[in-house]
């Protein structure tokens, strides 16, 4: 279980997040959604150690995040962060081989082998696998670097909007995944995302932000509704159940 | 990992090595050998300095154009000499004692290269700015030098030209012993830290991410870098390019980024470079032309073609 005790971040005096109290427990896909600026993308790193709480607690399994070695906690969870670069020639499958470092710190057993074969064939990169990453397209990359988080073994896996700039196929492609191994892997899964549609689809539970607050945590039936999405994106939205999910229609 | 490329490149530097120990040889052997063996040494030592400095740093800064020089830090080594001798004057610099001397300054490099380049780091996203950020810091440190030295005398003066120039000729001998046990250390800590070195090139986020711990990392290895630059600079004097150049071109032969191989590479190619050009410059040009300048003009070239495709 993860949770955060009144938690606050500040970044160089500016408060980012406010006295945050939640608990992430129990599997699934958690969506955390909100506009620009809500603070999601901090909650996320402030979990995953990335970035220091001016106030407050994090723990992860009763470990505290600030006291706790980095090494044990890249056992417990993973984190991909916002799109950031490969420097480097890296082939798809060493990168994902990195997500193992925190078991064999450099000399990969037959386990660690094993548990990147699993991630290859889980995000479907079995066909690209030797290609080097600077070539691959945005969507392929992506996948790449959720599957090097998913090797990592870890319960907990964060995403940092994982589908920035991905094409409709490449991010439904990706989300489809991320459910596959939240439903037969047991890892919990949170996720930053800005496609509201998406969560509605593919997340059990939506943690919606605004000002870094949070403004509403529940089922996405609960949190995707007009009065609630008003209060956090600050216009109207009109919702419509669409083959049994909360579908907004925030492009009319 | 021992391939057939790795073990020609590493023959190669091997032949320069005995090249570099038996050519043209006139007159008392052992005197020559002597001689040529202690220069050996100090060029070695020097290619070991330079690449590993300029590959730790380009890792933990995750770009392949900046390197310690090209940020200012020899620039800061050469700072320190001047203000030394600003402050005791040339006959109190020159009697000062070397090993006393060395240390010190190689503990104060390491200090200063932690105080300045830390918070640089936080940069390393812009690269613009990280390089704007070396190259004014660089500017300010040959600013000071040369103010302070237009205050000494002329005498005084010479002592800081003599350390402001790399010489291949004339190695600072009183220093190869001491600088090979720094280098050994540098050498054996790098290549133990090799693994964690390819999960910082993964940047920040994402090294903390698999459980490296980037302060004590950051810190460490700057504190290397410091000390290899050095190391290097007291050796020979401040070779900017050098390390782009060879760092580039050991990228090149080893196509991967894993720093077991790049690492290796790079230090070979430094030292095919390095002992090989001497040997060449100083037997078949008569030393009519410095190694020095002929590696800043090459590496000059260098830096601008991997500006290009960096832009591409």
């Amino acid at each position: 279980m993860i949770e955060l005790q009144n938690v606050s971040v500040a970044l160089s005096g500016v408060p980012i997040l406010s006295d945050i109290n939640l608990e992430l427990s129990g599997g699934g896909i958690t969506a955390l959604i909100g506009p620009n600026g809500a603070g999601k993308s901090t909650l996320v790193s402030a979990i995953a150690r990335l970035v220091p709480t001016s106030a407050g607690r994090i723990t992860v399994d009763g470990l505290d995040v600030a006291q706790t070695p980095t090494r044990t906690l890249a056992r417990r969870l993973a984190i991909m962060p916002q799109d950031n670069v490969v420097a480097g020639r890296l082939k798809v499958a060493e990168l994902v081989q990195f997500g193992r470092f925190p078991h064999h710190q450099g000399r990969p057993a037959a386990e660690d082998h094993a548990a990147v074969e699993e991630a290859l064939t889980i995000f479907d990169l079995l066909d690209i696998k030797e290609k080097f990453i600077d070539t691959l397209s945005g969507g392929q990359r992506q996948r790449a670097r959720a599957a090097m988080c998913f090797a990592q073994g870890t319960d907990y896996i964060l995403l940092d909007e994982p589908l920035n700039s991905l094409d409709i196929f490449y991010a439904r492609e990706l989300m489809r995944t991320l459910r596959h191994v939240a439903d037969t892997k047991q890892r919990s899964i949170i996720i930053v995302l800005h496609d509201l549609n998406h969560a509605a689809v593919h997340a059990d539970r939506i943690i919606a932000m605004r000002d870094g607050s949070i403004i509403a945590d529940s089922t996405p039936e609960k949190v995707l509704c007009t009065s609630v999405l008003q209060s956090v994106f600050g216009f109207e939205i009109d919702v419509e159940t669409i083959a049994g999910k909360p579908i907004s229609l925030h492009f009319l | 990992m021992l391939d057939r490329k790795m073990i020609l490149t590493a023959i190669t530097a091997i032949g320069v090595i005995v090249l570099f120990m038996t050519v043209n040889i006139r007159g008392n052997w052992q005197f020559a050998m002597e001689l040529r063996s202690m220069r050996l040494l100090a060029l070695l030592q020097v290619a070991i300095a330079v690449s590993l400095s300029t590959l730790v740093f380009q890792t933990i800064t995750s770009n392949r154009i900046l390197t310690p020089s090209l940020m200012g830090m020899d620039a800061l080594y050469i700072l320190l000499q001047t203000t030394l001798v600003f402050a005791l004057g040339g006959l109190g610099y020159a009697t000062l004692d070397p090993i006393v001397k060395f240390s010190t300054e190689t503990i104060v490099m390491a200090g200063l290269a932690c105080l300045l380049f830390l918070p640089l780091l936080r940069f390393t996203n812009a690269l613009v700015l990280m390089l704007l950020g070396g190259v004014v810091l660089g500017v300010m440190f040959r600013s000071l030098s040369s103010f302070l030295s237009r205050l000494i005398d002329p005498n005084d003066f010479a002592v800081v030209q003599g350390v402001s120039y790399a010489d291949f000729n004339t190695v600072n001998a009183d220093l190869i012993f001491p600088c090979l046990i720094l280098i050994v250390f540098a050498a054996l800590f790098c290549w133990r830290a090799r693994h964690i070195l390819d999960v910082i090139l993964l940047g920040k986020p994402t090294a903390i991410g698999l459980g490296v711990n980037w302060r004590i990392y950051s810190v460490a290895l700057l504190v290397l870098v410091g000390i290899l630059v050095a190391v290097s600079t007291a050796l020979v004097g401040p070779v900017t390019l050098l390390g782009l150049l060879v760092v580039a071109l050991g990228r090149e032969l080893a196509k991967t980024s894993k720093h077991s191989h790049t690492m290796i590479y790079s230090c070979l190619v430094s030292i095919i470079l390095l002992v090989g050009g001497q040997t060449i410059l100083s037997h078949l040009f008569a030393n009519a032309l410095p190694l020095g300048v002929l590696i800043e003009f090459v590496g000059g070239i260098t830096f601008i073609f991997i500006l290009f495709r960096w832009r591409q």
